[in-house]
């Protein structure tokens, strides 16, 4: 099972309710995947910075972390918490500092950075997760969402979805990849690591071992469907938009409903019934085999 | 005539209601709101009656009908009147993948496209549809008639015991054992009842299909076949 909902705005008046629409998505969804959820919002970005979104324990002392970042930078971080997750940016030129920063804590996971992406995942009902993060507060101009109904790998928080595959770029899956141990062990001789046993994180570092090689987002899904045995349909956010790729048999169900405001992608139809205009979008259902781009102009 | 809106109610107590019909029931005529992809609406009816449902349906709907007549004023998920047994579901949209799935009767007319596994395991189920059908269609296709106004997706009728394919488009591929065949005037006589029923009068020349079956080379197991399967 699984579910996936993304989000593509086309019209910056929807930008606003873009968390609320995507919690939206997400509780029909919960149907497919009670076991945890997670998404990705792509929103404003500090022109010169890069975000880091980080998940902390509830002991974890996250002024000790600030501090020993102000004197690592030399400046002040400011920051944003939405339970256990927080969000502060760095300026780009010292990203690399920060990580060495954040790399002295063991009890920090960095979910995701980037310029505009910041990433929240949890264990959980996925109505309580979006509430737990204050998702209906959030904005941007596209989101990717993800319900879990773990079977490959355990139920834990970094078991959720998304994953990251670089920054401002990350991947949910609906499906299970067969072949994920074998990708692994290749990948881990190119110098990747993995946290868990997911078959999902394996396909993400797949995904993030081609872009390494200097290969587009595109050649890297089209390397998918050479290299990952399994059942899968992914959706991939980027900076800019966000991408669907179907396995040639395409067991695993996807929806898109297209207006002159939006673009939606849904697991099943019923996570878009409340979407504006959706009585008279376009609906359908993208081919095995073939990847889907949509990024902003 | 009865009006359901399921924003106000349940599937479930939908589907109650509509078993408890009896065959001499003057409630035969159901009009169904905001089904809003429910799952499993109008399933396992049995009497004669006509339920129009108008917007998207989720998975399953009109599955097991017998006898009833169900119109969807919209697109289908996956599995529209899978097991059918008798009747008839219109779906005036998209269907998405294993629609009439292991069908035994009755006809499934669908206006638009059929996605992946249309018709997979029919087993007397006529299904005619006015677009295309996606991969793997037909697939262990046992008794029944596919008919399909536009185009066939990879691996047509793979691993067929019989029924008959009617594709008046392009077919990319036929699966293991699908073979086309000649299409005789017996043929001709039961598409045009086919698109009669399916509300395609006349306009559609049925000379313009060509028909594809099983060469019945893998109803047994034989070893030299085995890279076929």
């Amino acid at each position: 099972m699984c579910g996936i909902a993304g989000l593509f705005l086309k019209d910056p008046r929807l930008e606003a309710d873009l968390g609320t629409m995507l919690a939206g998505m997400l509780s029909p969804l919960s149907d497919r995947g009670p076991d945890s959820a997670g998404f990705a919002v792509y929103g404003a970005e500090t022109p010169g910075h890069l975000k880091f979104t980080l998940r902390i324990t509830p002991a974890f002392d996250l002024d000790r972390l600030l501090k020993s970042l102000r004197e690592r930078l030399g400046a002040p971080i400011t920051h944003r918490s939405h339970g256990t997750h927080v969000v502060f940016s760095v300026p780009a030129d010292q990203a690399s500092l920060a990580r060495q920063a954040l790399a002295a804590f063991d009890d920090v996971a960095v979910v995701g950075s980037g310029r505009r992406m910041e990433i929240f995942k949890e264990v959980g009902l996925p109505d309580d997760v979006s509430r737990q993060f204050g998702l209906q507060s959030m904005s941007g101009t596209h989101a990717i969402g993800h319900t879990r109904m773990a079977t490959e790998s355990a139920v834990t928080t970094n078991g959720a979805h998304p994953f990251t595959t670089g920054d401002d770029q990350c991947l949910v899956h609906n499906g299970s990849l067969s072949n994920h141990h074998a990708v692994r062990r290749e990948l881990i001789k190119k110098g990747l690591s993995f946290q868990t046993d997911n078959d999902t994180e394996v396909a993400a570092g797949f995904i993030t071992a081609r872009l390494n090689d200097g290969g587009s987002l595109q050649q890297a899904m089209e390397a998918c469907l050479d290299s990952l045995d399994g059942f899968y349909t992914f959706v991939i956010g980027t900076e800019g938009g966000f991408g669907v790729l179907r396995d040639p048999i395409a067991c695993k169900p996807a929806v898109v409903a297209e207006t002159d405001r939006l673009v939606a992608f849904g697991t099943e139809y019923r996570a878009l019934v409340d979407l504006p205009g959706i009585e008279s979008a376009k609906v359908w259902e993208p081919a095995p085999a073939t990847v889907y781009r949509w990024e902003l102009h | 005539m009865l009006t359901v809106d399921l924003a106000h109610g349940s599937v479930r107590e939908l589907n109650t209601a509509l078993h408890r019909l009896a065959a001499d029931s003057n409630e035969t005529h159901w009009r169904v709101l905001n089904p809003r992809g429910q799952h499993s609406i109008a399933v396992g009816l049995e009497q004669p009656v006509l339920v129009e449902i108008e917007g998207h349906v989720g998975y399953y709907c009109a599955g097991m009908n017998k006898l009833a007549t169900v119109v969807v004023d919209g697109n289908a998920g996956q599995g529209v009147a899978e097991n059918m047994m008798s009747g008839k579901v219109w779906v005036k949209g998209d269907a998405s993948q294993a629609a009439g799935a292991t069908g035994r009767g009755g006809l499934l007319v669908i206006d638009g496209n059929a996605s992946a596994r249309c018709g997979i395991s029919m087993k007397g189920i006529d299904i005619v549809v006015k677009g295309s059908v996606g991969h793997l269609s037909a697939f262990m296709a046992q008794a029944g008639n596919l008919v399909v106004l536009q185009d066939a997706g990879e691996a047509l009728g793979d691993s067929i015991y019989e029924a008959h394919l009617y594709v008046r488009g392009k077919v990319h591929s036929l699966g293991a054992d699908c073979v086309e065949k000649p299409l005789e005037d017996e043929h001709k006589s039961e598409l045009r009842r086919l698109l009669d029923a399916a509300g395609i009068n006349g306009s559609v020349d049925v000379g313009e299909f060509r028909r594809y079956g099983s060469a019945r080379k893998l109803y047994h197991f034989h070893v030299e076949n085995v890279g076929q399967y």
